[in-house]
């Protein structure tokens, strides 16, 4: 192996690692909380429940089924029925458990509502990224100005109202900022209590982020699972193809 | 009677695979480099199978294709991994595509009698530009529509025809359903019918006149008796054993990019592409997919558009001429001089720079580099040129003193960094360029050393 070959190999290995650090999702300015991520079961089935309880009143999952989700997270079609689908088809029937997951408000009414109708959250994980997600549902501050009495650092004048309130409780934007230059602090000051703790509301919204980080890529699981045999096969195979070769070219003087 | 013969006597079935294959002979010196030119004939024939299987499902139509897409990437047994393989798959073909160009580059390949081969290779390139530029369209994301946008508003910039010229691109008055419907036509039919034609012309091209190698020696002048070259072995099986391992190798990068990292940190597939095209929403930080951005640089670097669509095709087409420019005897740059070893490499950085610079938003700074860096691209050419053959140092001033005026006058005719109010920052950036093509040009005769070049041996070596 000479010098151009174990270079090349090398750059390419450091690109590999680098390549997804360089990357940033798109919007926001301010300083991004990393998220945990954690695709067990147990997390994705509670993020599933939130998802459907608070964030489905107004945004659809519409590249998503329900009957994928169910055997994705390990649960039946009959569980699925009773504790999760909350929605109607236009014909005012409880949706099947084989449909995509779209909600009952329409674009328009949407866009009267809010301003601009609530987007499609199939994705959002992949466009926006998993902290962008976990950081904004931990953004949302008292804000008189604005038409739902709250306002976001991490999406400015979003049209959202704060859903998640009744957990969080309220919370307003710190006056003198503890910012010790490190990004200590969070920068909100709690104006009254949720049903939650701090502690409490992190989990929720580590779950949801996590199961809609699952929903815009369903088969990611199935993805790393079976790379990692391919990838066992490539090495194996390609030892034996080096051999091969090594057979073939004895007599290359 | 057996089969083969009842074969032969009907269609030249043993005849072409000795041609091609098992007689046909190429240098037994072949190295790292020479793996790329297989690897792209695997990835074309891989592009063309997912491609077959993903238009079995997908809709070329703007109200349904991005969720055809997500459809393919959920509902299609084994959809995801097609889909990744064929998204994939396109970002690899220019990894080894420009893999392959740069060893023509080192060992010069592209000299005669391999001129046309050459060519022909370049216009693969250019279709394969189309090919990728048109198939970036069809997931109807967001990066898909605006960049697509960015790109046809460019042929606006030509003066008279221009407006008329982009409007019967897109046909219509913006990117919309008619423009995705008419590249995907040429997405799937049209563009790959002339790669496919062309790689034949390509590999007819290179079995004539026979494969180049690292020490840039003509085997075929040294045959034996049996009319073989000493120096050459049967492509089949010894490289067809030796490409297996490189297809392993490239696979496990391949497949670790799909399995573990198929966005590959939003450089293969875009973060703002997973957002549906919207015509009324242009997105803060439209940039192309990666293997357009050295050419996009190049573009932006110039204030007037149309200059800027001049560059960037002058960047791709000086290429064409590369077997005229570099006049050089020596093919390989083994035995060429240190200065000419330092021209490609500084070239090579060039261009990854200037890349990188196509993914970032402007800035002044940037601006003013990726400016700097363009005429660094052109300045290779020159260097190339002036090193065919021994030149005085009376021709290095007049070569100098010619290329400074010509840099000069694209500076201050308001195509360059000066006009844009960005005077303090060009006047020392256009110290960069000029001092490295003073010390190119003049580095040769003042330390002969530098400009030495070395004896071509007889036999290739290893």
């Amino acid at each position: 192996m000479n010098i151009n070959k174990i270079t090349f190999l090398v750059s390419i290995l450091l690109s590999l690692l680098l390549a997804p650090m360089v990357s940033q999702s798109a919007g926001s300015s301010v300083a991004l909380e990393s998220h945990r991520l954690n695709l067990g079961e147990k997390s994705l089935q509670r993020g599933l429940k939130y998802f459907t309880n608070y964030c489905m009143g107004c945004h659809s999952a519409s590249y998503s089924r329900y009957n994928r989700v169910a055997a994705d997270l390990n649960l039946s079609e009959q569980q699925m029925l009773d504790n999760i689908i909350f929605t109607r088809g236009a014909d005012g029937e409880k949706s099947k458990v084989g449909e995509k997951m779209m909600i009952a408000m329409t674009e328009e009414y949407g866009k009267e509502t809010f301003g601009v109708a609530p987007p499609d959250l199939s994705l959002t994980a992949r466009s926006r990224g998993a902290d962008w997600i976990y950081t904004y549902l931990k953004s949302f501050y008292l804000d008189e100005s604005r038409p739902m009495g709250v306002n976001n650092t991490v999406f400015e004048n979003v049209g959202m109202p704060h859903v998640l309130w009744p957990l969080q409780g309220w919370q307003k934007k710190a006056e003198h900022h503890d910012d010790d230059g490190h990004g200590g602090g969070s920068g909100f000051e709690q104006v009254t209590e949720g049903d939650m703790t701090a502690d409490e509301y992190d989990q929720v919204v580590t779950d949801i982020t996590n199961f809609m980080v699952y929903l815009s890529e369903p088969a990611q699981a199935k993805r790393k699972s079976l790379g990692i045999k391919v990838m066992m096969f490539l090495f194996l195979f390609t030892g034996l193809a080096y051999l091969l070769k090594k057979e073939y070219w004895r007599d290359v003087h | 009677m057996s089969l083969m013969t009842w074969i032969d006597d009907r269609f030249p079935l043993t005849k072409m695979w000795e041609e091609h294959v098992s007689k046909y002979y190429a240098p037994k010196n072949f190295n790292f480099w020479y793996f790329f030119g297989s690897l792209a004939l695997l990835i074309l024939v891989m592009q063309i199978i997912t491609g077959i299987f993903l238009t079995m499902h997908y809709k070329p139509d703007a109200d349904l294709a991005f969720a055809s897409v997500e459809y393919i990437m959920r509902d299609v047994p084994g959809g995801w991994l097609i889909r990744y393989m064929h998204s994939t798959g396109a970002s690899a073909f220019f990894v080894v595509i420009y893999l392959h160009m740069f060893r023509a580059l080192i060992y010069g390949s592209y000299k005669g009698p391999r001129e046309l081969l050459w060519i022909f290779g370049m216009l693969i390139y250019l279709a394969l530009m189309a090919e990728g530029f048109m198939g970036y369209l069809l997931p109807w994301g967001q990066m898909s529509f605006w960049g697509a946008q960015v790109i046809i508003n460019l042929f606006g910039a030509i003066p008279f025809i221009g407006e008329d010229l982009s409007i019967w691109i897109r046909g219509d008055y913006v990117v919309s359903d008619a423009t995705l419907n008419r590249f995907f036509a040429l997405h799937v039919i049209a563009l790959p019918f002339v790669i496919a034609g062309l790689v034949v012309a390509h590999i007819l091209a290179l079995h004539e006149v026979g494969s180049n190698n690292p020490d840039g020696i003509d085997i075929k002048k040294n045959k034996g008796a049996d009319g073989v070259p000493v120096d050459g072995i049967p492509f089949h099986p010894y490289y067809t054993v030796k490409d297996l391992v490189g297809v392993c190798v490239f696979f496990l990068f391949f497949f670790g990019v799909i399995f573990f990292a198929p966005e590959m940190g939003g450089y293969f597939l875009e973060h703002a592409n997973f957002v549906p095209a919207d015509p009324l929403k242009t997105p803060e930080h439209i940039a192309p997919v990666w293997y357009f951005t050295p050419f996009y640089t190049v573009l932006r670097a110039i204030n007037n558009p149309f200059g800027g669509v001049l560059a960037m095709f002058g960047a791709i087409g000086v290429l064409f001429f590369l077997p005229w420019i570099d006049r050089n005897p020596i093919r390989s740059w083994r035995y060429r001089s240190a200065l000419h070893k330092l021209n490609i490499l500084v070239f090579a950085v060039v261009f990854i720079i200037l890349g990188y610079l196509g993914i970032k938003p402007v800035t002044t700074l940037f601006t003013e580099i990726g400016q700097r860096l363009t005429l660094m691209y052109f300045i290779f050419f020159v260097v190339l040129w002036f090193y065919s053959w021994p030149r005085s140092q009376a021709v290095a001033m007049r070569t100098f003193i010619i290329s400074v005026i010509v840099m000069l006058v694209i500076e201050f005719t308001g195509f360059g960094g000066f006009s844009t109010g960005t005077r303090s920052y060009a006047l020392v950036g256009m110290l960069f360029p000029i001092a490295y093509l003073a010390f190119m040009l003049f580095a040769g005769n003042l330390f002969p050393r530098m400009g030495a070049e070395k004896v071509v041996p007889e036999r290739v070596t290893h």
